[in-house]
């Protein structure tokens, strides 16, 4: 037994450290792929360009609009002064929001009347339309306490302190609410499926696409050794890339990791056994690399839009809610980022963990019963 | 180790009714087939006959549609597992792996066939001195010529020295002179008492087996040593016709009575008569008419090619007529 597997994963690993392609996908690909995520990912609504469309131009029109650009949130890219320029820059992408006030707008408040302040936005990015209506009614509302209290004061009164509410909004464990601490752990999740998912299937079907399998079928190897053959060096390159993409996500993103990394090895080797089970049930049925391929996306797919990695699970019918429970990649994705922003243990994560272990050892059962030493 | 029933009778195959369907087609249509110990038996026919299948059948890669069969005396449908420790395999495509070693490549089968340590370097010594490649023993499999790989496709096959041996088509796409290697090895494996079992297309090399077997559309339409095929299977005798122009007495040939049919063969043609007492005056009038002349005309003993031709011929003629009513 051990001296046979011992002999595939010696074929196995020189097949794949000597093949430089192989090399640049095992641990080239993972670094390149964090660094993406890293950099293009960024939810983080800042700067939105800003048209400021005032037919006013009083001084209190100004002084709102210097407050809109001193938050920080917007950048005053055009002044405009008709409506079908505010459509233009608007279809042109040119800026995402603009600010209209009339004229008249100075008059009334100078007169203590309150006045319209219209924000128009592009809704084609739903999220950032939502965030940054948010950020404006805040400075709105800011803005008209301002003039309240001048008001009150200038009629000679005493200012009275009126128990109003403040929502002071703190997100814990990603205190600046920065989206990259968000994805760039959850990045593991879907390297770690691609690497381990594909490139076993692969493994497997090289070989019958070059004909090393009919010869290997002969020989007296059982199947066990060949299947743990085919998959503990990806059990290994898995282990190793979450490492390679930890150090990026740590040292060069500065992604605090707050909980025991033992317990991401552990969730990982939980994972990989419904990872590697996909990859040898696609090997079953493919008989090329290139069927194994599309299988394999058949799967990496639907796992990654159900995981919660981009969109969020809340959000989804609750139909599909019920979907995203079988999905592998949903549990490992919630350990990761607990692990990485929460620092929590098994304590809280076991019912993650004992989904992984539950949905892992039925695919990973199911593919290798499927898994026969014949040709058909 | 399971105890191997019946190897002592003396035969290492044994198929019964041996079927193999890929959906509605037929690949073997129930094979009976006895191979001796230490015999080597030659499986011939033209592509697609079923060679390949068959073979895969022995060697429990594909599993049979229907009847049965042992090897080395283990039954090829349940006891497939033990068989394969009994048989070396040659897959009809190079089936070594070309990114590793010719080194690399032998360890790994060692490894698989767990060859005693003790036996590790003399087998891997063996093979290599076998295959002459001394000199390449850290070059990649890949770069290795036609006659190279086949001989250390060989030499792997046989690490853990099976005593009976499969081989599909191993001379194919190889030079004359490695060809006739490698049949030296297979005598020398043969005369260590192996089975050896092999396809050819190559009439020279089934020369060279003991027994011969010939598969058309699945089915194994003759049997014999080759001696045996010359002279039983060919109801019909053979007449060598050697004119200057070959081709253009073909048509007038075929078309005598007394004539069965005619193939160009070297520089010549072969005429397959009832009777060739008849059939050489025949010929040589009909020449004559034409103004071909004539440079010798005489009954030669058939050759294994002619047994072949017109084996598949009378069998083609006896299936016709049922096929045409079947469709
Ligand atoms: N897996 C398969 N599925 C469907 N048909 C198959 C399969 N394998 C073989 N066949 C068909 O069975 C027939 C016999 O094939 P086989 O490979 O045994 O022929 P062969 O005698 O070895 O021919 P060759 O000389 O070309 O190697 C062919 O018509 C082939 O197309
Ligand atoms: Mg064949």
């Amino acid at each position: 037994m051990l001296e046979r597997l011992k002999c595939m994963l010696v074929k196995e690993f020189i097949q794949a450290l000597r093949d430089p392609r192989m090399r640049f996908i095992l641990f080239v690909l993972p670094v390149f792929q964090t660094v993406v995520f890293g950099y293009a990912v960024n939810t983080d609504v800042r700067q939105v360009a800003t048209a400021i469309y005032d037919l006013d131009n009083s001084q209190e029109s100004r002084e709102l609009t210097a407050q809109f650009v001193k938050s920080g949130y917007f950048k005053v890219t055009e002044y405009v002064d008709r409506d079908s320029q505010v459509r233009e820059l608007i279809d042109r992408g040119k800026v995402k929001a603009a600010i209209r006030m009339d004229r008249g707008f100075g008059a009334a408040i100078r007169a203590g009347r309150s006045t319209p302040l219209q924000i128009i936005l592009d809704g084609s990015d739903s999220n950032t339309a939502g965030i940054v209506l948010n950020y404006a009614g805040k400075i709105a509302a800011r803005y008209s306490e301002q003039l309240q209290l001048q008001q009150v004061t200038r009629k000679g009164g005493i200012p009275m302190r009126t128990g109003g509410v403040e929502l002071q909004s703190r997100a814990w464990f990603n205190d600046n609410l920065e989206s990259r601490n968000f994805y760039v752990p959850a990045v593991i999740a879907n390297i770690v499926m691609i690497i381990t998912m594909l490139l076993s299937s692969m493994a497997v079907v090289r070989e019958k696409e070059i004909g090393t399998m009919e010869q290997i079928i002969v020989t007296p190897i059982r199947k066990f050794e060949f299947i743990l053959g085919k998959t503990i060096p990806f059990v290994l390159i898995g282990f190793l890339d979450v490492a390679l993409i930890t150090l990026v996500a740590v040292f060069w993103f500065e992604v605090p990791i707050r909980g025991s990394l033992l317990l991401l090895f552990g969730a990982t080797a939980l994972f990989l056994m419904s990872s590697l089970g996909f990859g040898l049930f696609i090997s079953t049925i493919s008989q090329t690399q290139q069927q194994a391929m599309m299988s394999a996306f058949f799967f990496i797919f639907p796992a990654m839009l159900l995981s919660g990695f981009a969109f969020p699970i809340e959000n989804m019918p609750p139909a599909v809610q019920w979907l995203t429970y079988a999905n592998p990649l949903r549990y490992y994705i919630v350990i990761i980022r607990s692990i990485y922003l929460k620092g929590v243990g098994v304590a809280v994560l076991w019912p993650q963990m004992l989904g992984l272990a539950i949905l892992g050892g039925v695919i990973l059962s199911f593919a290798v019963r499927r898994f026969h030493k014949t040709l058909s | 180790m399971e105890l191997a029933t019946d190897t002592h009778n003396g035969f290492a195959v044994t198929l019964r009714n041996l079927e193999k369907r890929f959906g509605d087609f037929v690949a073997v249509n129930r094979v009976n087939l006895d191979v001796r110990k230490g015999e080597i038996f030659g499986f011939l026919g033209p592509n697609g006959a079923g060679k390949s299948t068959t073979i895969r059948m022995l060697c429990g890669i594909l599993e049979p549609t229907a009847g049965s069969g042992t090897v080395a005396g283990f039954d090829i449908t349940r006891q497939a597992e033990e068989i394969k420790k009994h048989i070396g395999y040659m897959s009809q495509r190079f089936s070594l792996y070309e990114d590793l070693t010719v080194a690399e490549n032998i360890d790994f089968y060692s490894g698989i066939y767990r060859i005693p340590a003790a036996r590790k370097n003399a087998r891997k010594e063996w093979v290599i001195e076998m295959a002459g490649l001394t000199e390449h023993r850290n070059s990649r499999t890949a770069i290795l010529s036609g006659g190279w790989k086949q001989r250390l496709a060989l030499g792997c096959a046989i690490l853990h020295e099976p005593p009976i041996i499969f081989l599909d088509e191993p001379t194919s796409g190889v030079d004359p002179i490695s060809r006739r290697n490698f049949w030296d090895l297979i005598y020398q494996l043969a005369g260590e008492g192996v089975t050896v079992f092999v396809t050819t297309h190559y009439m020279d090399e089934a020369e060279y087996c003991d027994r011969l077997g010939l598969i058309y559309r699945g089915e194994l339409i003759a049997l014999g040593t080759p001696g045996e095929l010359k002279s039983r299977f060919m109801a019909e005798e053979v007449i060598e016709v050697l004119c200057d122009q070959p081709q253009e007495a073909l048509e007038p040939i075929e078309q005598l009575a007394e004539v069965k049919h005619a193939a160009l063969f070297g520089r010549g043609l072969h005429v397959v008569a009832e009777r060739a007492d008849d059939a050489i005056p025949a010929i040589t009038a009909r020449l004559k008419e034409l103004n071909l002349p004539v440079n010798r005309i005489e009954q030669i003993l058939p050759s294994l090619e002619d047994v072949f031709v017109s084996q598949i011929e009378s069998h083609d003629r006896k299936e016709a007529p049922q096929r045409e009513v079947a469709s």
